[in-house]
């Protein structure tokens, strides 16, 4: 059975102006990502990593070369077009969870979903299944202020996967949490992975992470210096 | 529909932040009503004054009367015309004799302007009963708390009176104070002495005359009134419309700076409130929010925060708007003391195109504050703006 590609990425480059000359973050990137991958971009700061992902996830704009995602160019569509990608298609997760603090968490969770104009007595259903799945039903109606680190990161994560997108990019989850938290985290993410047909972005250089990962590309100076499939997960 | 449950979200969900940003509005909403009010009620207020204390609806000169030259109150007195008689006798109006004279109180000589005016009168407010006939007192005269001051005259002293009567003869009697009145209508204060009509008619020896007859208000204008002049309460108040006419740029140039100082205040509120929620802006963004819903949003939040500011300006304000829009405000001096016709007390005059303009104005000025700065962070890259990247 052949798997569809989600991400087909070539010869990305991504250049920043600094002063009067440019920052290269990406140089010649090829890159190609199946359904239900579980992939780590892994590297040291300034690797491109983080620029990468935002590529992918079309908040940012390539320099030069072709980024497609989930059929569609991403150098070719308007804001518009690639707010709707992301709203349909894409969950994100941020190193500091960026959860809106005003919200509870079943607020943050319920909030693409009604972006998404999904009805009420959906929302109600897919937002209870999410934060079952991320084990905060407790937690249901307390604000980020009042919840743990992980407990946020796990609210992101129910945000990300609560309207079941096609792809998921994680900017470093797991980089301000300690570690029980962190393989909590990626204990959470690695079943969803399983259970869902969502495929799974990474940028991380947290060693304790690299065991859940099904495939590993190491990014150096914005170039990819290897890519490797994992047949079988340490943490798996 | 969606915007808008987000955006009551939003503001219920950061009460803190909501409540600031309501409270400067609402507070700005407020100053500017009450202090426009203040300089409206200011300029409204010595119109109203001049017609309770002098005008009511009307008055009837004798023709050759001319209140700005004294010279003139010599000659500018006749027998009244009968059917300006019959309203006076009706108590519909009331005359007043009008002359020259000196006082000497403690020893000292003042030039006054004598008015005699029928006691009792209800039509104008000055207390002109306390000058009912005393037969212990052979003139009783009521004067203002300024004249009392100058002529260092207090209730009860007595004091004489030169006049020059209709026979050209100058006569002299004593008077004595029998009420020292609070006016805020100066006119009627410096230089004045009001002795019942009866008796400066006497004294005067002119007989059933008078030089001006207030007539009260709501009564219709007598056609055949003879050779006296007809003068309705526009006219009579036409210099002071003219004042008020010629103080509007200023009363103008006023509101524009006391909105101005709020737009400040609201601006600094808001600005700082939108850009602290750059990240926020962001995070929206990420999770595919289009720009102009970005904006949308935050201007519908403005918008709200309006709304809610003019209903608690209404809830927290309106009372205190009400109670000086009722009672006015003491004034700590006495402008009367440097001849400007302002009240003791100032009563601020809201009016309806005062209160709707302002709230519009307000309205529109948090509007315009929500509207650029989130549209600013909205042009941003979204990864800038994840970044909390948005400065000012």
């Amino acid at each position: 059975m052949s798997t569809k590609n989600v991400i087909e990425i070539k010869n990305l480059v991504k250049q920043f102006s600094v002063g009067e000359g440019y920052f290269t973050a990406l140089q010649s990137v090829d890159l190609s990502l199946a359904e239900g991958e579980f992939v780590g971009l892994v590297g040291p700061s300034g690797s491109g990593k983080t620029t990468l992902l935002n590529i992918i996830g079309g908040l940012d704009s390539a320099t030069h070369g072709s980024v497609n995602v989930l059929d569609k160019s991403i150098e070719k569509t308007s804001h518009n077009e690639r707010a709707e990608i992301r709203r349909k298609n894409m969950g994100f997760i941020f190193q500091s969870y960026n959860l809106l603090p005003v919200y509870t968490v079943y607020e943050n969770v319920e909030l693409p979903l009604i972006l998404n104009n999904v009805e009420k007595t959906d929302r109600v259903k897919k937002v209870t299944q999410a934060i079952e799945w991320v084990g905060l039903q407790d937690k249901i109606n307390s604000k980020p202020a009042q919840m743990s680190g992980g407990e946020c990161q796990r609210t992101a994560i129910a945000r990300a996967i609560v309207h079941e997108p096609a792809l998921l990019l994680a900017d470093e989850p797991t980089a301000n949490l300690d570690a029980e938290n962190s393989h909590n985290i990626m204990k959470i993410l690695s079943k969803l992975n399983t259970e869902m047909s969502t495929s799974f972005v990474f940028a991380t250089h947290d060693e304790k992470i690299m065991g859940y990962l099904k495939r590993i590309i190491h990014l150096e100076d914005g170039r990819i210096l290897n890519d490797k499939k994992i047949s079988i997960p340490k943490f798996s | 529909m969606m915007l808008f449950n987000i955006a009551i979200k939003n503001l219920f969900g950061a009460k803190l932040r909501t409540s600031l940003n309501v409270f400067v509005t609402s507070v700005s909403l407020f100053l500017v009503i009450f202090v426009s009010g203040m300089y409206d009620g200011m300029r409204k207020h010595a119109k109203n004054i001049t017609i309770e204390t002098e005008i009511a609806g009307g008055t009837y000169w004798h023709p050759e009367y001319d209140p700005m030259d004294p010279r003139t109150f010599e000659y500018s007195h006749s027998v009244m015309p009968t059917k300006i008689k019959r309203l006076i006798d009706q108590k519909y109006a009331f005359g007043v004799l009008v002359s020259q004279a000196s006082i000497y109180p403690n020893g000292r000589i003042m030039p006054a302007i004598m008015k005699g005016i029928t006691p009792g009168q209800t039509i104008v407010n000055i207390p002109t009963d306390v000058l009912e006939q005393d037969d212990d007192i052979t003139i009783p005269v009521l004067i203002g708390s300024e004249m009392a001051k100058n002529s260092n005259l207090k209730i009860g002293d007595s004091f004489t009176i030169r006049w020059l009567d209709a026979d050209r003869t100058y006569d002299a009697d004593e008077g004595t104070i029998v009420h020292i009145m609070e006016t805020e209508n100066f006119k009627l204060d410096q230089g004045h002495i009001w002795i019942p009509l009866s008796k400066a008619q006497s004294m005067l020896a002119l007989e059933n005359q008078a030089t001006y007859v207030t007539y009260a208000k709501g009564l219709d204008v007598i056609q055949d009134t003879g050779d006296w002049i007809h003068h309705d309460v526009d006219y009579m108040i036409r210099d002071m419309e003219a004042l008020i006419k010629a103080d509007e740029p200023g009363a103008q140039v006023m509101y524009s700076i006391l909105l101005a100082l709020a737009a400040m205040g609201i601006f600094n509120a808001q600005i700082l409130s939108i850009f602290r929620r750059g990240k926020e802006i962001g995070t929206l963004m990420a999770l595919g929010m289009t720009r102009s819903r970005v904006v949308a949003l935050f201007t519908l939040e403005g918008a709200l925060n309006a709304l809610l500011a003019s209903a608690m300006a209404l809830i927290l304000f309106g009372p205190i708007l009400f109670y000086f829009g009722e009672n006015g405000i003491p004034l700590p001096i006495d402008y009367a003391e440097m001849g400007i016709l302002v009240a003791k007390k100032l009563v601020p005059v809201y009016s309806l195109s005062l209160i709707i303009s302002t709230m519009v104005l307000i309205s529109i000025i948090v509007l315009i504050v929500s509207y650029i700065p989130s549209r600013k962070i909205s042009r941003m890259k979204p990864t800038d703006a994840l970044r909390g990247k948005a400065a000012v």
